[in-house]
């Protein structure tokens, strides 16, 4: 590895500009001419928009137009469609309702928009939007999962009767079902995978600018993927065609899932650009985030596994109600199924399992992906089963786990993932060996004379990422394939750009890319720009999303590397008379091998632009572009152990030690990757201690700020101790596996585990407030 | 409409601005320092912190007026031509910052938590006054070491001049 190569803990390049306040977020951005919108959102969660009385905002001061969702329909602007087809068991294809993007006749959560103010400075939108009338008749509410499937219940979609969207399910029940009565044991669990709002800390944000003359769009959004985006509101939103419409997202301040949607607000400012012939801006408030940005998780689970009378799992049965929200956001349908399903064999070889996921509307905001999506349920339900059946038949529950590890590779499940390759016993031993698991019950006993209650938790996930093979995503339902591109150009001086079509919003592209072309070619990360996010400069790519930059982003660029070094080769060996399969690569230098002969980089590009002396039919320039589909999907996993002390007077559990081994597989810059699990467990963490989006009977969020949503903050986390082991990913050149999630998807079964071991009593749902605590010790 | 003078990253600034505008506002959409950032309505986020005198202040609880006369310093305001402030390159140094949205505000507000402690800190403290500054990326852990290498290397300066 060279001082900037793979596998270096290089300081990041794209530090300087954050660091001394010139990243240039969408906010940051003002246009000649521009103007702002703000929304008029409903304050009920279910009603009928009667009427909408919008002179009186006409009037005031700066107001250039009010537009309503009677327009937007009468424009023809497609409704929000979800791009995954789910099917249910009985065949039928999922059920969804209209989404248009501003509500003409029945709004179905709070904060859904029925109108926009345009007007010439953000406060004279705002005030004008308090002053458009609506007309509301209000219509009963299903706030939650068990009020939207009651007999009677509120009907929300005409499309979805007794508001279900599908009933799907996965594995072969017969042969489940057997396992289960042929058991030694069986540990049941009643799970509520807690409702969470992503919040990212820059707000979502649009702006949109319409050229009348050349029918053209530009938009800056705060968007994960502007392909996507740019498909999207080509193709089913009706906007403009892809050539006449350019996205850009630029620096993006956090994303987690949520940015990776088209959301009503940027479908209406294009359409609203268009209509008053003016660049318009929309910047989300936080309230209006928390209204309108899709909220994760919110599951209802009932969980079983079987073990034998050897220990061994022999069953896995599952039944999840997933709460969807009001409509169907744009890859909702496959995060409770696909997402969540395939992976409910954890690190386990668990030859039966069967799950039925029943999805349902509720007057709440749309529920999408959330870091992990799927997969930190899945896992939160397969660790705090095993955790249990071992505290239930007084096993050391590291030695269950052991005793049904899945050890050769490739590994099928039941529910149709191959794992290709991992080292579970290894991550478990380091994990064990970073926190001293010999020692807790010394430790243990010690805080029980203090007076304390000190409980340990394991929890060994597994998921599956870089989603996926196209083919193989496409016969599960997925609108789109979910390959990568990438375009290497080489400069007539020898610098390099490197187009991609992943997006950055924090994880580090900009340098870990680089890294990767400084090791090919030995040059420093310095001469290396990675370009992206923005729709106009890359030809397509598919965003980031599913720790999948890395593993399909990178593999991307590999492959078109390996094109540009066969073309540059020939160029050298032409030069250097000598032949093509003489040529190495080192420090910048084309050399022959065994000679001190050598043409620099530079030169080799030079000689490619001027074209004067190339190989006899060859083109000039030095750029390639691949795309590249992954083979199968990737499979990190790690153990993460968390070590707890509960104040049983108070119920507050204060961390002890919080330790986390993860394998995935060839790290880049371990410094990035660390500091990814860093703040994935600190999302995993919040929400199995603090985080929980509450809706009342009625459907207010009544958890609508940063007053009322507990966030993380610094003094309510430990320092955590992350190590590393490495089973390479057979699946790509690389051998990555991607980090993005895992902290997410692991960590929050270890909290819980570790607190239900700390005071005695199994029964206690996420997030573990002091007062649910308390109430679970002395009743 | 009211006019403002203050004095903004040493520059003597003046505007005509609603009596209502925020000092946030000011800085973002006046005068173009939009390194302040914006991450919540309730003063919880911390993303907006600048010193106004010498001390952090979250700049969306500030009208305009608060700060008549006042010198205000932001993030574009603390390194010395290219060369970083401390607690720039601690966090540059330590990965302490990832989307890079709280950023400004966290190295606003450690500034003045070191200046506020000196010598005195440890890890418990910098998490306790780090409470009002949400960052959704980092987990805190770099950014804690962030800043307790910059409070070290400060205090070195401090002691060499």
């Amino acid at each position: 590895m060279g001082i900037e190569g793979v596998g270096a803990r290089v300081a990041r390049k794209e530090d300087k500009r954050f660091i001394t306040g010139k990243g240039r977020y969408v906010d940051d951005i003002r246009l000649h001419g521009m103007t702002y919108a703000a929304f008029v959102r409903s304050p009920h969660a279910h009603a009928k928009v009667a009427g909408i009385d919008s002179n009186a905002a006409k009037g005031m001061p700066g107001v250039v137009d009010v537009l309503t969702g009677q327009q937007i329909v009468d424009d023809k602007i497609g409704n929000l469609i979800c791009g995954w087809m789910i099917h249910s068991k009985d065949g039928t294809a999922m059920k969804m309702g209209a989404w248009p993007a501003m509500a003409p006749e029945i709004v179905r959560f709070v904060g859904q928009a029925v109108a926009v103010v345009i007007a010439e400075t953000r406060n004279q939108a705002r005030d004008a939007a308090e002053a458009v009338s609506v007309i509301y008749e209000e219509l009963p509410v299903a706030a939650d999962i068990s009020s939207a499937i009651a007999p009677g219940a509120p009907q929300l979609h005409p499309e979805a009767p007794g508001n279900v969207i599908y009933d799907w399910t996965i594995g072969d029940e017969a042969a489940t079902d057997a396992a289960f009565k042929s058991a030694a044991h069986v540990t049941a669990l009643d799970i509520t995978n807690n409702r969470l709002v992503p919040n990212a800390m820059e707000p979502r944000a649009a702006i949109a600018d319409y050229d009348s003359a050349e029918e053209h769009f530009t938009l800056y959004t705060t968007s994960q993927n502007p392909h996507v985006a740019r498909l999207v509101l080509s193709a089913f939103y009706n906007i403009a065609q892809e050539h006449k419409l350019r996205v850009i997202a630029p620096d993006v301040g956090g994303g987690f899932g949520s940015k990776i949607f088209i959301y009503p607000e940027e479908m209406v400012a294009l359409w609203a650009s268009k209509k008053t012939g003016r660049p318009v801006k929309w910047t989300s408030d936080r309230t209006e985030a928390f209204l309108t940005d899709a909220h994760g998780r919110d599951h209802l689970t009932k969980a079983e596994i079987a073990l034998d009378a050897n220990n061994k799992i022999t069953g896995l049965r599952v039944k999840t109600y997933a709460n969807l929200g009001g409509y169907m956001s744009l890859f909702s349908s496959s995060v409770p199924t696909y997402l969540y399903a395939t992976l409910l064999s954890g690190q386990y070889n668990i030859p039966n399992i069967f799950a039925e996921v029943i999805s349902v509307y509720t007057n709440t905001t749309p529920v999408d992906a959330y870091r992990g999506a799927g997969r930190p349920e899945a896992s939160f339900v397969v660790e705090r089963l095993v955790e249990t059946a071992a505290r239930e038949l007084k096993l050391d529950p590291a030695e269950l786990r052991r005793k049904n590890f899945i050890t050769a590779f490739p590994h099928q499940t039941p529910v149709i993932m191959a794992y290709d390759a991992g080292d579970f016993n290894a991550s478990l031993d380091a994990a064990m060996q970073a926190i001293d698991y010999a020692g807790f019950a010394a430790r243990k006993a010690k805080a029980k004379s203090e007076g304390k209650l000190r409980g340990i938790g394991l929890s060994c996930y597994i998921e599956a990422c870089g989603i996926a093979p196209s083919k193989a995503v496409g016969s599960l339902g997925a609108g789109v394939g979910l390959w990568e591109s990438a375009e290497v150009r080489v400069n007539p001086v020898g610098t390099i750009e490197i187009l991609t079509g992943s997006h950055s919003h924090g994880q580090g592209h900009e340098t870990t890319f680089a890294q990767v072309i400084s090791e090919r070619l030995g040059i420093p990360i310095s001469q290396v720009s990675i370009v992206h996010g923005d729709t106009d400069k890359v030809q397509f790519g598919m965003g980031t999303y599913g720790s999948r930059s890395a593993a399909v982003g990178l593999t991307a660029i590999v492959k078109a590397m390996e094109k540009m070094e066969a073309k540059a080769k020939k160029i050298a060996a032409h030069q250097l008379e000598a032949s093509e399969d003489d040529i190495v690569i080192e420090n910048g230098e084309f050399k022959v091998t065994g000679t001190d002969k050598s043409i620099a980089l530079p030169m080799v590009a030079l000689a490619a632009y001027t074209a004067h002396n190339l190989p006899d039919g060859m083109e000039p320039g030095l750029k390639e572009t691949a795309f590249y589909d992954p083979t199968n999907f990737t499979f990190p996993a790690g153990s993460y152990i968390c070590e707890v002390e509960v104040d049983s007077g108070t119920g507050k559990t204060s961390f002890v030690n919080f330790v986390a081994a993860d394998d995935f597989g060839r790290l880049i810059n371990p410094m990035i990757v660390e500091g990814q699990v860093h703040g994935g467990l600190a999302q995993g963490i919040g929400q199995a201690l603090l985080e929980n989006a509450v809706y009342d009977k009625s459907g207010q969020l009544l958890t609508a700020s940063f007053m009322d949503y507990a966030m993380p903050r610094a003094e309510d986390l430990p320092s955590f101790k992350v190590s590393h082991t490495m089973t390479l990913c057979p699946g790509n050149p690389l051998g990555v596996k991607g980090c993005g999630e895992a902290g997410a998807i692991g960590a929050s079964a270890a909290v819980i585990n570790a607190i239900t071991d700390a005071i005695g009593n199994n029964n206690l749902a996420m997030p573990a407030s002091p007062d649910r605590v308390w109430h679970a010790i002395h009743g | 409409m009211s006019t403002v003078k203050l004095t903004v990253n040493g520059k003597a600034v003046s505007a005509d601005v609603e009596d209502r505008t925020l000092l946030v506002h000011l800085l973002r959409d006046h005068l173009g320092l939009t390194g302040t950032h914006i991450g919540c309505d309730t003063s919880q986020c911390g993303a907006c912190v600048v010193h106004i005198d010498g001390a952090a202040v979250k700049s969306c609880t500030v009208l305009v007026g608060q700060a008549n006369g006042a010198n205000i310093t932001t993030i574009e305001g603390i390194a010395k031509g290219d060369e970083l402030h401390p607690m720039q390159a601690a966090f540059r140094d330590n990965h302490g910052l990832q989307c890079g949205y709280c950023t400004p505000g966290m190295i606003m507000t450690s500034i003045d938590i070191v200046a506020r402690h000196g010598g005195g800190l440890d890890e418990a403290t910098v998490r306790q006054e780090l409470e009002g500054n949400i960052c959704r990326c980092t987990g805190y852990h770099n950014i804690v070491k962030a800043v307790l290498d910059a409070a070290g290397k400060m205090k070195v300066a401090q002691a060499a001049e």
